[in-house]
Parts: structure tokens; sequence; C-alpha cells
């Protein structure tokens, strides 16, 4: 993706805002135009700034912790045969009920601080880390296997040294999905009760008819996912690039 | 190095009731064993059966070395894919077999084994960089890092154009030297080059046939060489008909 096609998508995008603003005669309360959403995030970007810091750290935290558990994981269900026929149907079930649905139970149990965000980012990731990573793991190519029974290689020091760095581009995949999610879960975490973060700033602009300023925080949170997702997607590459051992692509 | 162990495989391997094959097989020590046969006959079964690798099937007989010792973990084993790990350099992969075992590699010793073979400029470069001659001698040198007593090769030459692969039989044979060998092939010249004994599969069992009287390693156009080649042809195409 190019940046000028990038600049021109947004020129386009905003003109369509426009044209449509004008087009319905909706009152502001209702659609305000793009100028009017730019003043309002202008005149409250401390506020904007402030809230969308708390949201950046919970997907952040969400991201990093929910990886690691990911990860961790699905090396075990790799290594061993009793775990993955233990786990992975407890897991596909976990995955038949709706985060959404728990986040009430989540702010009970870890408070209206970050916490119960973070879990909620964490858990809304972790399936498809999980799911990802394993599948790469355990998809190897058997002459590998031939060669390291040949070569009398210990369990461990298969995986650490030809199924990880084999499973890479796989976790990469998992990780791209875990960028788009990360954020869903924190926002509806903090929808469901918060105190601070965009979503939090949503619900309270919403709630005082501030339209304005709820579309400077929606666009705010779009502009945070964009830039979580274009580098999750540059660190997924990366992972690919190694496992096949270009130093560019 | 004490000598290096033959080899004898006596039983029968079946793949649910039908019978793969019947065989009494004796591969001798420090010596090049071709094996041969069509398609789909067991070779690259018998090579698994010897290396406890899965086989899909059920063998009933003994696998033994001629001195008596165990078999496990002296014998090294180069297949027709090289088998490298494209994210570590030519010289990782070479010492690969000691990471995997968890213990530090002997990197002097991989570069010694790296300039045998000719790849001492390449040794940090990854193999996608390398052509497939290439990749196969890092695959050879990998081999011989193990530093095993009896070497499979399950027809590790056969993806490569035919001059790289007379290169490749050339180095192969000088540095195997005074190992026990055994090559899956499908190429009667290849046999008839390397052969110390000439081993030709079907379903009745094993058959060994006679090599040229001259010492392996010989020369392609040697009369001899040409003579057992077009011999084992004719013999393998009988056997298809």
């Amino acid at each position: 993706m190019k940046l000028r096609d990038t600049l021109l998508a947004l020129v386009i995008g905003l003109g369509l805002w426009q044209v449509l603003v004008v087009a319905t005669g909706a009152p502001h309360f209702i659609l305000p135009s793009p100028w009017r959403v730019a003043q309002a995030a202008y005149k409250s970007r401390v506020i904007i700034a402030e809230n969308a810091w708390i949201t950046a750290i919970e997907v952040m935290l969400g991201l990093l912790i929910g990886t690691v558990l990911g990860v961790a994981t699905a090396i075990q269900l790799a290594i061993s045969k009793t775990a993955e026929r233990l786990m992975l149907p407890i897991l596909v079930f976990t995955q038949a009920v709706p985060v959404f649905a728990l986040a009430p139970l989540l702010t009970l149990w870890f408070g209206y601080g970050m916490g119960s965000k973070i879990v909620m980012a964490v858990l809304i990731i972790y399936f498809p880390v999980t799911s990802a990573f394993h599948d790469g793991l355990t998809r190897i190519d058997a002459g590998y296997r031939d060669l390291s029974v040949s070569m009398r290689a210990g369990t461990w020091h298969f995986m650490r040294h030809i199924q990880i760095p084999q499973a890479l581009p796989s976790l990469g995949t998992g990780l791209r999905l875990a960028a788009v999610y990360a954020p869903i879960g924190a926002v509806i975490g903090e929808w469901v009760g918060a105190s601070r973060g965009l979503g939090y700033l949503m619900l309270l602009a919403n709630g005082r008819a501030k339209i304005d300023l709820m579309f400077a925080s929606l666009i705010v949170l779009a502009c945070l996912t964009v830039i979580l997702h274009v580098s999750v997607g540059i660190l997924a590459n990366r992972l690919t690039w190694y496992a096949q051992g270009m130093s560019r692509s | 190095m004490t000598k290096a162990p033959g080899i004898m495989l006596k039983g029968q391997h079946r793949i649910g009731d039908r019978v793969l094959f019947d065989t009494d097989l004796q591969i001798p020590g420090a010596q090049w064993t071709c094996l041969l046969g069509r398609s789909g006959v067991g070779k690259s079964t018998i090579l698994r059966l010897i290396l406890d690798l899965e086989t899909g099937g059920t063998f009933n007989g003994s696998i033994a070395a001629t001195d008596g010792m165990p078999l496990a973990g002296r014998i090294s084993y180069m297949a027709q894919s090289d088998l490298l790990l494209p994210w570590l350099s030519v010289l990782d992969n070479v010492c690969i077999g000691a990471r995997l075992r968890g213990t530090t590699p002997n990197i002097g010793r991989a570069r010694d084994l790296l300039h045998r073979v000719g790849l001492s400029d390449h040794a940090g470069q990854k193999p996608a960089s390398l052509s497939g001659g290439m990749r196969q001698r890092a695959a050879l040198a990998r081999s011989l890092f193990e530093d095993r007593p009896i070497v499979f090769l399950d027809e590790p030459f056969s993806a490569l154009d035919a001059g790289t692969r007379a290169d490749m039989q050339e180095l192969a044979a000088e540095v195997l030297r005074g190992r026990t060998v055994l090559l899956i092939t499908h190429d009667p010249a290849e046999a008839a080059r390397l052969a110390d004994q000439i081993t030709v599969m079907s379903a009745q069992g094993t058959q060994n046939w006679p090599p040229p009287a001259t010492a392996a390693l010989r020369e392609i156009n040697a009369a001899e060489t040409l003579a057992c080649q077009a011999r084992l042809l004719a013999h393998l195409r009988g056997m298809a008909a």
C-alpha cells in the first residue's frame, strides 16, 4: 500500500462523508461534518489523548499477555499428545462462548480499571494465536522428523531448533488476527464498565449528545487499530522472511 | 575408527494383509551397497526399518549389525530432499545434529567438513542462495558431521543435473570411504560406478548382481562400467515387463 494511494483513499472517504452530510441535511447532533469532527478533536485533544493512551496500553498488554499464553499453550499441546487430547476440545468449547457475553462478569471480577479490559483482550486473542501457532508446530515436514530421529534429537531440542522456527509464519498469521481482535476486546470491556479509555469516552460523548466528540474518538480508535495492524504486519512479514531464510522480500 | 559394521536384515514386511517383501539382505561392512528396484517395491521401507522410522506396516524378522552391537545411533541419513533448514546458515545446518542433541557443536570441525565439500566460501549463506548441487553438498557435510560408521543415502543425487550428479558421486565416494554405505538409486549408471555390491529388489526378495570387476569408484566411460550398466538396465526392464 503506497502512501499516495492511502492519502487518495482518505481524501475520497472524507469527500463522500461531506457529500452525505450535505445531501441528507442531517443535523450535526446526528451526523457531524468532517470539519466539525476535526474541530471537536482539536478542542478535546487532551482528553482524547489521555483516554487513547489508556486504551492503547490495555490493547498492548492484552496482546503481549495473550500472545505469551497462546504460544506457551501451543507448544505444550504440540509436545504432549495427552495435553492435545484433553485441551483441544476444551479450547474449542470455550470458543463457543461469546467473549462479549463474559464482559459483565469480567468487570465484576477484575473491577472497573484496566485489569478487566486486559483480560478481555487476552481472552479474545488467546484462541487465534494458540490455534494458528499449534497448527504451524504440528504441520511439519515429515523429512525433518526422520532426519532428527536419525540424529537422535531430544523432543525439546527438536521443538526449539526446528518446530518453532518453522512455525513462525503461522504465528505471524495468528498475530495479524490478534491485532484486529485485541482493540475490540478492550473497547467492549470499556463499554461494559470503565472510567477511562476510548470506549468510555465514546459512551460519555454519546450520553451528552456530543456526537462530534464520539466521531473523533472513533476515528482515533480506528487509527490506533490501523497502526497496530500495520506494525504487527511488519513483524509477521519478518517472521516469515526469517523462516524462509530471506533477508528481504 | 574400527572397521564399519555390516548389516543383516532377514524377515517379512507386511502392510495390512499384503506382503511387501520377504527378504534376506546382507549389507557388507565398509563397502558401498547399491539397492535398485522398481518404485514401490520397498527399497525406502528397508532403509526406514533399519533406521527405526515409521513405515506404515509391520516387520517380522531380525535386523542386526555384523559386530553384534546395536545399530541405533550409528547410522546417518541423507534423503533426496536436502532437508536443510532455510533459516540457518550453511555452517549452522552442518552442525544441527549437535544442537538437536543438546550439545555444543564443534564449529571448527564443521568448517573443515565444509572445506572438504568445497563450500568454505558459502558457510555464512542461507540455503536459499545455493544451487541444488551446493545444497546436496551441504547435506553431505551435515551427514559427515554426524561421523557415523554407517551412512544411508536415499536417492540423494537423483534431482541433480547430470554433470553435478557425477561430481557429487565422486565427492561422496571420496568422503565416505571406509564407511558402510547403503545407496538407494534408480540409476543403473550410478550403481555401476559406485557399488561394491549391487542388490536388486523385487517382490520375490533381494538378489545380488555382479558389479564390474574393477574397484569403485569407476570411470563413467570405462568398458566394464558401461557393460554392467547395460546388463543391469536390461535386467530392470525385464523385471518391469
